[in-house]
């Protein structure tokens, strides 16, 4: 930062230009083995000098306009998605660019990682139960936008709801704010007598909350015996309102260029950029910095006068604040919550979401949720239809059965220095070579059916590599190798010091 | 009796700090006693009946619970991965009895049962050991437990699986309304001793010796010569172990295994680890067998209990009151390992 601004980085530009290279060699290479040299239209050109305006150029060194220059790009090519995502090219294994509605469920996971990337990458909080907020927004949505209470007649501002519905119809835009400030007021509820917790036992704690709040919402058609239908128990409360202004429904659009769909990912895209900018500004506050102090080292942070309760407390209304809106949202775009939505897998897929991304860097965490969101939707479905498309049976099982004996050849160089365990998982990977062989996985194979398995592999790996994830922050990083984290979240338990 | 009598105020002023905590407490333990005894009065074979299934729930959580607090003792990490140990195991044992080694001798004279019984115990508890090792091995991290959930997918498909009922059929004794069956007794004939046997192993051998110094202070035991990295494999190779045994019994109790039981049964399990003090071998077993009787209590009494609906809330809800009032635990940190 101390280098002057006009002095450009000649090697990082040699070296990020090299690195653009060849990822466009590799994805040139792949789009045409995919589906030969024909293929490649002029959108795979169009994407790749699009990701080299961005990557490439020393942004950094530009004066003034520099530093926004990056992410405002990223922003524009967000907002324009919906004009030429159908007319982008196949990727390799993939298949094709995901669709505006799946882009929708993105954006909504993706702000909940930034929600929850506040609580455990800056403050290094262990939350593993997140979905708690995401229940308590959709719930509020639900309560306030849909016909659950017959006997009230409230109408307010909801677009699209004649005026005889019975039920309470506010407007989806307040029942946003009310769901935000509502879910931060729970989380200062539970934070308030568990944050004197430290690492696991908070992390069991929260995921007993995330546990016991689904349950409710389950079983609350008849609120604890008083016959009172809260939630409409296992059945779930459906419709709920669409938000709307100027008398136009995002759930029927108006015309051509209004879609629904496009509705719904402007608005939430809009959503995202506010909690980003939520999010950096606040990292970049006193009270970030604090739970930065925090998360590196607690005693110390007290010691230079950190109020250790209020400031935890505070990470945690934030990140609750924004999981309830993006509950509340998601709620309103799926027009229905079932507490089947909010179990503990959920918890584990936004977290996986911040570990994978790296942990405390937005933008990783950004990447990450985007990621894992479009696998859970399009990508496993695709990529799973890409497999029994190109693959036999045996070679299938032939292929998954040399990654496991890659696995555990990786493995044994990883504990080079532990020769009988390492021969112990020499052993238990060929008898796990010999189950392929002895029950192999049938073709067509339901890849979405193993989606946990499968992230569980890629955490896996990417804990065991890059434990700082894959686009950490510079100061995450130095604490993950120069181990000053007294507590890490994920324990590398190998060859104590 | 001088100095206890002068002791005594200085003792009531010192409990005024916690009273609030002690006080509500005992409230909601007599309230419980109290909805107990209403019970018994109403329907005393229910009771009695619904008693047994507790403690014997509780036998099995116990064999769980013990694999957390061993794991814990030593190494002072949540092994989350060990509910689905527990739940592989219990597949194994579903593979195993379902062969036709044991087709073959269903029903058949105690001599030939109870053996291949025990059999079918050591290889589900060889099997879970091993996994678990493996496990500590590959990558001693959270929330790598989905990927062996999803080898429990894998294998035996999403849906409940029947175990075949290889145990003699009928009551071993009823009397009064009272009934208890086989599926239930094999839990308490396995289950004391093995607890007996893992006693023995961390009381009197020289490895048991090694883990308990480990768990003391794991660079002093380093020092004084003990393989800390081997110790720690023993510790989880017998976690393993003993889920595997939990494992069998779970699928001959039940009747039938689910991918996803792991989760749940671990949760509770761990929940019973904590509830005894965490790292403390007979406080994991006494919190099972409390856990055990609460579930059993709670989904069978018939005069206003909240039912199964609950056990889950209930089970969490004291999870989360002991971690926040007393986190040491029922019977406290005596050593880290116990014993």
């Amino acid at each position: 930062m101390a280098r002057a601004r006009a002095d450009i980085d000649t090697a990082a530009l040699q070296n990020r230009s090299l690195r653009m290279g060849i990822g466009a060699v590799l994805l040139l290479l792949a789009v045409a083995a995919e589906h030969g040299f024909g293929s490649l239209d002029l959108s795979t050109f169009y994407f790749l000098a699009v990701m080299a305006i961005i990557y490439v150029p020393p942004w950094e060194s530009v004066p003034v306009v520099g530093r926004f220059a990056r992410a405002g790009i990223a922003v524009i090519i967000a907002f324009t998605y919906p004009f030429f995502w159908d007319k982008l090219f196949t990727v390799p294994v993939f298949g094709a660019f995901p669709s505006v509605s799946t882009g929708v469920v993105m954006l909504v996971f993706i702000m909940m990682a930034v929600g929850l990337n506040i609580v455990v990458g800056y403050a290094g909080l262990l939350d593993l139960g997140y979905v708690a907020f995401y229940a308590i927004g959709a719930y509020v949505a639900a309560w306030f936008a849909s016909v659950q209470f017959p006997h009230a007649n409230v109408h307010f501002g909801a677009v699209g709801v004649g005026q005889n519905v019975p039920g309470f119809h506010i407007s989806i835009w307040l029942l946003l704010i009310a769901a935000g400030f509502l879910t931060a007021g729970v989380g200062v509820i539970i934070g308030l007598p568990t944050l004197r917790l430290r690492g696991d036992y908070l992390a069991i704690v929260t995921l007993g909350f995330g546990e016991i709040l689904p349950q409710i919402a389950r079983n609350s058609d008849n609120f604890f015996g008083t016959g009172f239908n809260l939630t409409n128990g296992p059945n779930g409360i459906t419709p709920i309102d669409s938000p709307g202004f100027f008398g136009v429904n995002y759930l029927t659009g108006s015309g051509a260029f209004w879609t629904s769909e496009r509705l719904f990912y402007w608005t939430g895209l809009f959503l995202l950029l506010f909690t980003i900018f939520c999010s950096v500004r606040l990292r970049d506050s006193r009270l970030g910095r604090a739970w930065i102090a925090i998360r590196e080292d607690e005693t110390a942070a007290a010691a230079m006068g950190v109020p250790l309760m209020r400031t935890k407390t505070w990470a945690y209304a934030s990140g609750a604040f924004f999981g309830g809106i993006a509950g509340a949202y998601y709620a309103s775009f799926k027009s229905a919550t079932f507490p089947g939505d909010f179990f503990f897998n959920i918890s584990v897929f936004i977290l996986c979401m911040v570990i994978l991304g790296g942990m405390g860097n937005i933008w990783g965490v950004i990447f990450g949720g985007a990621f894992l969101a479009y696998l859970d939707q399009e990508g496993l479905a695709d990529s799973g239809s890409w497999i029994n498309s190109h693959f036999s049976e045996v070679g299938f099982n032939v292929l998954v059965g040399v990654l496991f004996v890659g696995g555990v050849v990786a493995t044994l160089v990883y504990a080079r220095d532990m020769y009988w365990r390492a021969g112990l998982a020499a052993v238990s990977g060929l008898l796990a070579l010999l189950f392929f062989v002895v029950t192999p996985i049938p073709l067509p194979i339901d890849v979405p059916k193993y989606e946990f398995g499968i992230f569980g592999v890629i955490l896996l790996v990417v804990m065991l590599f890059r434990p700082e994830g894959l686009i950490p922050s510079t100061r995450r990083a130095a604490e993950f190798h120069e181990g000053v984290a007294d507590e890490p979240l994920y324990d590398v338990q190998h060859e104590g010091a | 009796m001088v100095t206890e009598a002068s002791r005594q105020p200085l003792a009531a002023t010192r409990r005024l700090r916690p009273s609030f905590t002690a006080v509500a407490g005992t409230a909601l333990v007599l309230l419980m006693l109290v909805w107990l005894g209403i019970n018994f009065y109403k329907t005393p074979s229910d009771f009695v009946q619904i008693f047994l299934i507790g403690f014997t729930l509780g036998a099995l959580y116990a064999l769980i619970a013990l694999g957390y607090t061993l794991v814990y003792g030593i190494l002072e990490l949540i092994n989350f991965a060990h509910g689905d140990v527990f739940m592989l195991g219990s597949m194994m044992a579903v593979t195993v009895v379902g062969t036709t080694l044991f087709d073959l001798h269903q029903g058949r004279v105690w001599y030939v049962l109870w053996p291949l019984v025990i059999v079918a115990l050591l290889i589900c508890m060889a099997f879970c050991g091993l996994l678990n090792v493996t496990v500590e091995l590959i990558a001693y991290r959270r929330l790598r437990s989905f990927i062996l959930q999803n080898v429990g997918l894998a294998w035996k498909g999403p849906n409940y699986v029947q175990t075949a009922s290889v145990l003699p059929k009928g009551n071993v004794f009823s009397t009064h309304g009272v009934t208890y069956t086989w599926e239930k007794l094999i839990v308490l004939i396995v289950t004391v001793p093995v607890l007996l046997v893992l006693v023995w192993l961390v009381q009197r051998t020289r490895q048991g010796k090694a883990m308990r110094a480990t768990a003391q202070d794991t660079d002093a035991a380093a020092m004084m010569g003990i393989n800390v990295n081997r110790t720690i494999s023993f510790t989880f190779l017998i976690a393993g172990a003993l889920a595997g045994a939990a494992g069998l019994l779970y699928a001959l109790y039940a009747g039938s295994v689910r991918f996803d039981q792991g989760f749940q049964l671990g949760l509770i399990a761990f929940t019973a680890a904590v509830f005894g003090g965490i790292g403390n071998l007979p406080g994991a077993v006494l919190g099972a067998l409390l856990i055990g009787l609460i579930q059993a209590f709670n989904e069978g009494l018939s005069w206003h209990a909240p039912g199964s609906d609950w056990t889950q809330s209930i089970v969490f809800a004291l999870l989360i009151l002991i971690l926040v009032f007393r986190p040491e635990g029922l019977l406290g940190e005596r050593t880290p390992e116990g014993g």
